[in-house]
């Protein structure tokens, strides 16, 4: 029992890092209707990014909590002006043309950010400083967490109530939400669709990188190529939970993290890359539009 | 005229091998591949409007398919044949077509199995439920012993030659062009361009989209069975959801739907990293550049629906949106 639960809570961990990433395929595709493949190596770059400013820091020989947060700013804020860019000169261009030469797009910015990554970060993995020393937290039955676990449920948590927040009680969320319904409607409304699809892929790629330092915390090997699996199945948790739908996609991210560790547990880890697309696969052929998404019955 | 092909694929075949070093050969066999791979998806992609990605796990399940025979009971019997005063070459050709019909048939069934959930999926649902197809079955290979696992699997016959991969390539064109004037390619047209008003006309959509699931998976096993047996030798990391996205971009560049674009696209997407070798690292970043930019200056594709055909290129086409 204490071992299962034990499984739980590494579950749930990971699930929230795969919600994290998750919540900014879900917001891109409720908006653009993009799967914006590109979104893993977000990840990828805010782990970098988090590894040159902590290097910067010194994080890594004198590490304290301030320098730690410093770090997860930084790289959610670059990254968030990455993805702006990526927006502007790659997706903006493509966005009136068919769905699947936009998702080309985004495959050649995937390809783009991985290989690129190869060249400036070089393809070795690089050791991430440890910001944070890690020791392990009792909680009763048998269980512990890891100060580091605590750190990533808290930081995502937060991340995002405060999504949870700006999309439903402010303006700019409002109108996100009104863009996600129809464009045209939104813009006869005075909305500048521009800058909302800006908006989005701001916050999707800040949400993205602070994943990338929060994992990078825990398992401190990071390499060019470390975004393509993760992203991957964060994209499949979106489509679990429905995709577009921001609550989907937390519920979705968490399945798929408890999933995965239980059938490392208890099944096989070579098995591991395989029960993503299995779970999705049953679930999807019970509620063909995911665990949220509401079935969109097509007009005539 | 089937006579005549097979007769130029067979003059190509003694020819080629000592006209072309073998570096330049071997890429010749790799386009060759990719065409069937992409001509293949645009059945799925192009005709029905149905957004696979998972072809690559059609392709590894025909590979490992046709392998596994080959390495069970093709060699005993083309050794038997050879004993009984059978020309070596045809008792390999007959093995090998054996081989990849088989392996075929156990992409189609897998091909059948991915299509069923597409009765109730659409669009981006679909894709993923491909995907996953794809994963699910290189994640199985990886734990089957018997077959290598993440090991591999090798000393495969070197069956295919120039001729089997070329035959395979004019086939599978043959059937799509074939397709495309028929009924059923109609059908499948009407389905991509509008689903319900398809189904409003009489169109089975349920079945027309399985049958261009099944048949574009049967060739990529036929495919992933002439890689398998031109390069002797198999690994699970060949057929990763990669392999599946850049057959993807072969279609989509070509043109959906478009024969010709997707084997020129074939063509051209093989030969670029090729071409590119010499700059090392920069090559797949360039590679990535290309697929961005092409994609923002054509997103239509290279030949967008049309067709390439011998009468447009001497006189302008009349009929705009008209086939050839």
């Amino acid at each position: 029992m204490s071992e299962f639960l034990q499984q739980l809570v590494n579950g749930v961990t990971w699930g929230s890092v795969y919600a994290l990433i998750a919540l900014g395929y879900t917001m891109v595709y409720g908006i653009l209707r993009l799967i914006n493949f590109a979104h893993g190596d977000i990840y990828m770059l805010g782990a970098f990014i988090g590894l040159y400013t902590s290097r910067f820091l010194h994080a890594g020989s004198a590490p304290s909590p301030v320098k730690a947060v410093i770090v997860l700013l930084t790289s959610m804020v670059v990254s968030a002006l990455i993805g702006v860019v990526i927006e502007r000169f790659a997706y903006k261009p493509v966005r009136k043309s068919p769905r699947l030469s936009a998702l080309i797009t985004a495959i050649g910015v995937s390809l783009l950010l991985e290989n690129g990554g190869v060249l400036v970060f070089g393809a070795d993995p690089k050791f991430f400083p440890q910001l944070i020393p890690s020791h392990n937290i009792a909680l009763g039955l048998g269980v512990t967490i890891s100060n580091q676990q605590l750190i990533v449920l808290v930081v995502s948590l937060v991340l995002m109530l405060l999504l949870r927040l700006l999309v439903l009680h402010t303006r700019v969320g409002k109108a996100m939400q009104a863009v996600s319904h129809n464009h045209m409607a939104a813009s006869l409304m005075g909305i500048s669709v521009d800058r909302i699809i800006t908006f989005t892929f701001m916050i999707g790629s800040a949400l993205a990188a602070a994943a990338g330092v929060l994992v990078a915390l825990q398992s401190p090997k990071i390499e060019p190529y470390m975004g393509i699996m993760p992203g991957l199945k964060a994209f499949v948790a979106a489509v679990l939970g429905g995709i577009g739908n921001i609550p989907g996609a937390v519920v979705g991210g968490l399945v798929m993290g408890v999933a995965e560790v239980l059938v490392t547990g208890y099944v096989s880890p070579t098995y591991r890359d395989a029960i993503a697309f299995v779970l999705l696969i049953v679930i999807l052929l019970v509620r063909p539009a995911g665990i949220f998404g509401k079935a969109v019955s097509e007009k005539v | 005229m089937p006579v005549l092909v097979l007769v130029v694929l067979g003059i190509l075949n003694v020819v080629l091998p000592h006209a072309l070093n073998p570096y330049i050969f071997q890429v010749l066999i790799l386009v060759g591949i990719n065409i069937i791979l992409a001509v293949s998806l645009n059945l799925v992609n192009g005709f029905t409007g149905q957004f696979s990605i998972g072809h690559a796990g059609f392709m590894a399940a025909g590979a490992y398919g046709s392998a596994m025979f080959s390495l069970t009971l093709g060699q005993p019997a083309v050794a038997a044949l050879i004993a009984a005063h059978v020309p070596e070459v045809l008792a390999q050709g007959a093995l090998l077509l054996v081989a990849l019909l088989l392996g075929g048939l156990i992409a189609a069934l897998f091909g059948w199995l991915v299509g069923l959930p597409s009765l109730r999926l659409r669009g981006d649902y679909l894709a993923i439920v491909t995907l996953g197809f794809g994963e699910i079955i290189r994640v199985l290979i990886l734990n089957i012993e018997p077959i290598g696992g993440a090991r591999g699997l090798p000393g495969i016959p070197r069956y295919a030659n120039f001729f089997w991969v070329f035959l395979g390539v004019v086939t599978v064109v043959a059937v799509s062009r074939n397709l495309a004037h028929s009924t059923h390619g109609r059908a499948l047209f009407a389905i991509r361009d509008d689903e319900i008003a398809a189904e409003a006309l009489g169109v089975d959509t349920t079945q027309y989209k399985v049958t261009a699931f099944v048949i574009g998976a049967f060739f990529a096993g036929v495919a992933g069975g002439l890689f398998a047996h031109y390069l002797c030798y198999l690994n699970p990391s060949t057929f990763t959801f990669l392999k599946s996205i850049e057959v993807i971009a072969m279609v989509v560049l070509g043109g959906m739907g478009s024969i010709s674009g997707a084997v020129l696209a074939a063509v051209i997407l093989t030969l670029m990293p090729e071409v590119l070798r010499g700059l090392k690292d920069y090559r797949m970043v360039i590679y990535a550049l290309m697929l961005i930019v092409l994609m923002i200056t054509r997103p239509q594709g290279l030949l967008g629906t049309r067709e390439l055909s011998w009468s447009a290129l001497f006189r302008r086409r009349t009929a705009a949106g008209g086939r050839a």
